[in-house]
């Protein structure tokens, strides 16, 4: 399975959730600007696990990019590449649909897919191809090491078999889908086959908070 | 039996009857789509194949006028990691089907002849290991869709 990493629930005894719920109170009383507390997420809670967004990267628009562009916004991101009939199209349909599911509220996401073969994903050719799936989804690449350090980063694997007589070459690549909050803090490591609703609901839990102008 | 006019008569035959001898009897298809990517991306088509004969039946290659060449391939997710592999043959067994569905068995359509656009039909040609072959109007769907859109009742765009 994606990540080994487990939310550690705490046993739900009636005394716990009590304490639970009375420092929460505690909490918001004492001014809400600190949220430390848990977020009850439904997928893989990697908050305090994973580094904080960061890159230096080209947009599909061929703008220079880096992660700080995106604090304001929760963010999806995603290592993919358009030569990948199956897969990376199937998740990208999938985020469409929870895109669908979140309306309005969409506007304050960004799906940001990250081409791990940046020799052919041209910001031309990723351009295209992110806006076919969704207008929240934006394509990112750069060097060869720049996309390498961003998947390193966030222990992202790839590999590149090497090409065939016909120039073709196929690319194994993670599938997960990392989710981080509006302060571009890791929050949610999904996976292609992660329910809609899960998403759906992870993705208003980080959209009610932090909000940073 | 050498006569020299046999040829051009099965030819003629082939040409006016749009079947010919080797089309795959008990295999029938459905739910046939392809996820049109823009620009000249590969794009992926899926299928329900059903064999309704006694024998089992294995899909080995396919062609499409439409495009340079078509491979069989399977996505897997194993560990994290997402990979495509190469398929020589996918067996249908007797009074069985097989389904070829996203993040799973899948067409690779490369290089098409001309823009294809969702909407389109395109026609594919599969060919089994009897030698027998199918063929099979795709429907094309746009880049965002799930299914073939008939599967779950949701209208055609």
């Amino acid at each position: 399975m994606l990540g080994q990493m487990k939310i550690t629930n705490s046993r739900t005894k009636p005394f716990s959730s009590r304490l639970t719920l009375l420092l929460l109170l505690l909490v918001v009383l004492l001014g809400g600007c600190q949220r430390s507390e848990p977020l009850p997420l439904r997928l893989t809670n990697i908050s305090g696990h994973m580094p904080d967004l960061d890159f230096k990267l080209t947009d599909d628009q061929g703008k220079a990019v880096t992660g700080a562009d995106y604090r304001g916004k929760v963010v999806l991101l995603y290592f993919g590449y358009t030569h990948c009939p199956d897969v990376c199209p199937l998740t990208l349909a999938q985020l469409h649909v929870v895109m669908q599911r979140l309306g309005p509220l969409a506007d304050d996401v960004r799906i940001l897919f990250v081409s791990v073969d940046p020799s052919r994903d041209t910001p031309k050719v990723l351009h295209a191809y992110v806006h076919a799936f969704d207008s929240h989804a934006i394509g990112l690449t750069g060097t060869a090491g720049a996309t390498e350090a961003l998947s390193k980063r966030y222990r992202s694997a790839f590999t590149r078999e090497p090409a065939s007589a016909d120039g073709n070459y196929e690319v194994s690549h993670s599938s997960a889908i990392y989710v981080f909050d509006r302060n571009g803090k890791a929050r949610v490591l999904a996976t292609p086959s992660a329910s809609h609703d899960d998403l759906v609901h992870d993705l208003h839990l980080l959209l009610d908070h932090g909000v940073s102008q | 039996m050498k006569s020299p006019t046999l040829p051009l008569l099965l030819a003629g035959l082939l040409m006016c009857s749009g079947t010919h001898a080797t089309d795959a009897a008990h295999v029938y298809a459905s739910h046939a789509w392809i996820r049109v990517l823009p620009g000249n991306l590969p794009a992926g088509a899926y299928v329900t194949l059903k064999n309704d004969g006694d024998q089992p039946v294995a899909l080995k290659t396919a062609s499409s006028p439409a495009y340079a060449s078509v491979m069989l391939h399977h996505s897997s997710t194993k560990g994290g990691m997402s990979k495509m592999t190469m398929v020589k043959s996918l067996a249908i067994p007797a009074h069985g089907k097989v389904i070829l569905a996203p993040a799973g068995y899948h067409l690779m359509l490369m290089q098409a002849k001309a823009t294809v656009n969702p909407g389109d039909t395109v026609e594919v040609t599969l060919k089994f290991d009897d030698g027998s072959t199918l063929s099979t109007d795709f429907r094309a769907r746009p880049a965002n869709a799930l299914n073939d859109g008939e599967t779950s009742g949701s209208p055609a765009h």
